[in-house]
């Protein structure tokens, strides 16, 4: 693993904490000074990521992000559309690597060990951070199929029986056992939206994840299986780290330990969640969660 | 308040310029969907031209006139030796027996020429029905049996209308005492029009009424087995490799451009390519099945290819994430969600293929499917010809009762074609999904 030592560290702080007037005053500051401000590191964080730069082609997607992720924590980004965060999220556990143009440089770890490296097999990491995806997409197939889909490619189960209690316990952990116990065979794809994607959750919390990533889970759904998502975030913290992208920044407030904020590819902010929205240090981050633009 | 007013009198113009136009609008509208409609009607219009001369043509065929003769199965002739050898009882003299069964039908024909246009009545087929018959059963001989055998194909052609009976004698085939005799035997009920089992039981005949589409439907069953055999898997292999793992760059670009190129080659060249390849440089057999699957599946694959790869493409993304994001390898997803997801599409255009290729007889002439084959093939490697073929091969020929089978053969070919593109239709319609 690649550390930062004291030096850096103290940069970083400096250039947030020190002066945090001069670079809050300056609405549209150039990319040299978009020095994160914040609390970016964590004590025995899960992951964390140095230096991440991440291109699309010619286009300088992400700049030079470094980010802790700590251990049982919900940890949300936001920030405008096209500011990078989902793409930072995919570089998590490399979902990138399906975009033949995309390219990731910098330093990612998952419990010491460097995921953006050429030698790591994504199969394995990504049943070790696991994602949920913007639009509910449950596979075709019926409801106990696409919870034990999952533990079946990995062999996480000897026989049927164990097999059937991941699948059962999954579900309850998704909160969605009591609606689904009595048609399980039946396709996925005709639950409710917010049923899909509780689903979608119980489908990746059955390959047993430490960190999952949430690319705007609730963004195609209604307020009300919104609150259920929600409370779920709040129940899997519990055993999970979570990572979550959202356009909502109440639900950012809502559900969140940390905020990490983004701007035109650059993460502007992090810090704790109530800090960051009640006393915002970067002047962009204030505009934004106040509403001047988003 | 000057402003408001013109404001309102804008406002009133435009409404009026609007209605102004509308009735002009409306006809454009009625117009272009009228285009659309008579494009649609002339082409039912052809279609149905085609479907009732075809039929109008060929529906006489599937009837065939069948005489009843008593045949005295006389031993001096089959059997002198009366050894009941079957290899001596196979090839006796049984045309000799017909002749004389005629003979004894109408005593009073004595002149040589007249004999030779009362032969002419049966059908040579007779002669094999009856060793058919006698080879079965050996006891017949010495017995006098009653057979409905098929006649001439002139005295058919006589019986369904398709000779003038009023034209000059010397203008027809079939002659006034040929006329007479077949009235006779008609009064007797000797002879009238039955179910042609010989045109769907048979393989070619240079005899018209001997002559069946078994032998070419045989051939191209076999053809169409070795075709799907290759080119389903081969094409769904490409296109799923293509379309899920390979890399995007100026070869794979290169290939995607030969695969529709190789779409748009006439079939006659994979004719010969087959006939240089698969026939002179590997030695396979001519006219054998086995060559013209492999012709076609060359002739497919792109249409399969194509349609896969279509098929591959519609299925959305997110499913391939889904199962990404929870550490499926990039196998498992395209086996387990991917590949039964575009699967119907696949079988479609499969289907589609398989269709073009039953349909195809260009190729098919280069590498020697077109001999003259009596026999029924009984395997991928037996000399035949396919369906499409024997309609060619049956439209150059003279005889008048060739043109209501050819029809008849066409309308069989087309039956089949219309089956496997509803199926094809059916399929698409039974697994369409919205996402």
């Amino acid at each position: 693993m690649e550390t930062i030592d004291e030096s850096e560290v103290s940069e970083i702080n400096d250039a947030g904490v020190t002066d945090p007037v001069k670079v809050g005053h300056t609405a549209m500051v150039d990319r040299d000074n978009r020095t994160t401000i914040g609390e970016i590191l964590v004590d025995n964080p899960r992951m964390s990521c140095r230096d991440v730069n991440v291109y699309y082609g010619d286009n300088h997607a992400i700049h030079d992000v470094s980010l802790d992720i700590g251990r049982n924590e919900v940890i949300a980004m936001i920030g405008p559309s096209g500011c990078g965060k989902s793409t930072f999220l995919r570089c998590l556990n490399r979902m990138n690597d399906t975009i033949d143009i995309c390219k990731v440089t910098g330093t990612i770890t998952l419990d010491d060990e460097d995921i953006n490296s050429k030698k790591i097999d994504v199969v394995p990491l990504r049943a070790q951070v696991s994602m949920v995806f913007q639009k509910p997409n449950p596979f075709p197939k019926s409801i106990y199929e696409n919870v034990a889909f999952g533990p079946r490619i990995h062999g996480l189960a000897n026989n049927k029986t164990e097999l059937d209690e991941i699948v059962v316990t999954s579900l309850k952990k998704a909160g969605l056992w009591d609606e689904v116990k009595d048609r399980m065979d039946q396709p996925g794809t005709g639950l409710s939206g917010g049923q899909q994607q509780r689903l979608c959750i119980a489908r990746t919390i059955a390959v047993g994840p430490e960190v999952i990533l949430m690319d705007e889970p609730c963004s195609a759904l209604d307020p009300i299986a919104t609150a259920k998502i929600e409370d779920l975030i709040d129940e899997l913290r519990q055993q999970y780290t979570i990572c979550i992208v959202t356009h909502s920044m109440q639900q950012a407030a809502r559900v969140s330990q940390r905020t990490a904020y983004f701007h035109l590819g650059d993460l502007i902010e992090v810090g704790d969640t109530n800090t960051i929205f009640t006393n915002p240090r970067h002047k962009l981050t204030e505009d934004y969660i106040t509403g001047r633009f988003g | 308040m000057s402003n408001t007013a013109s404001k309102s009198g804008n406002k009133a113009r435009t409404i009026d310029i609007v209605y102004a136009g509308l009735r002009k609008r409306k006809a454009a509208e009625r117009r272009f969907q009228l285009y659309g409609k008579l494009a649609i009607g002339l082409g039912l219009l052809f279609l149905s031209l085609l479907f009732g001369s075809i039929v109008a043509n060929g529906y006489t065929a599937f009837v065939q006139t069948y005489m009843q003769i008593e045949v005295y199965i006389d031993p001096d002739r089959i059997d002198p030796e009366g050894k009941r050898e079957v290899k001596e009882l196979s090839r006796a003299d049984y045309g000799g027996l017909v002749k004389a069964t005629l003979r004894d039908m109408f005593p009073e024909v004595q002149s040589r020429r007249e004999k030779r246009q009362l032969y002419r009545l049966v059908s040579t087929g007779a002669s094999y029905q009856i060793r058919e018959q006698v080879l079965q059963n050996p006891d017949l001989i010495g017995q006098k049996i009653s057979l409905w055998v098929p006649a001439d194909d002139e005295i058919d052609m006589l019986m369904k209308g398709h000779i003038d009976r009023k034209s000059a004698e010397e203008d027809r085939r079939v002659k006034d005492n040929q006329i007479a005799w077949v009235d006779r035997l008609l009064s007797e009920g000797r002879i009238e029009k039955r179910f042609n089992t010989i045109f769907f039981t048979a393989g070619d005949s240079r005899d018209p009424e001997l002559a069946g589409i078994w032998g070419a439907a045989s051939g191209s069953f076999f053809t169409l087995i070795v075709t799907l055999l290759l080119s389903f898997p081969i094409g769904v292999a490409a296109a799923v490799y293509l379309e899920e793992f390979a890399p995007r760059n100026k070869f794979t670009d290169l290939i995607e451009v030969n695969i529709n190129n190789l779409a748009a080659v006439p079939s006659i060249v994979f004719g010969l390519l087959g006939l240089a390849v698969f026939i002179n440089f590997f030695g396979m057999p001519r006219s054998a099945p086995i060559v013209g699957g492999l012709v076609l599946t060359l002739m497919t694959l792109p249409t399969i290819i194509i349609a896969s790869r279509a098929a591959l493409k519609s299925v959305p993304p997110s499913i391939r994430e889904a199962a990404l994001g929870i550490g499926a390898s990039p196998m498992q997803t395209v086996i387990y969600h991917v590949l039964p997801l575009a699967m119907p599409g696949m079988l479609t255009g499969t289907i589609i293929g398989m269709a073009q290729a039953l349909g195809e007889s260009a190729p098919l002439l280069m590498i020697g499917m077109v001999a003259f084959i009596v026999d029924i093939p009984q395997g991928a490697f037996d000399p035949s010809t396919v369906l499409p073929v024997q309609i060619y091969l049956w439209a150059d020929s003279p005889e008048r009762a060739f043109v209501e089978r050819t029809s008849a053969a066409i309308m069989v070919l087309l039956g089949f074609l219309i089956t496997m593109n509803a199926l094809a239709v059916m399929l698409r319609k039974r697994f369409e999904r919205r996402w």
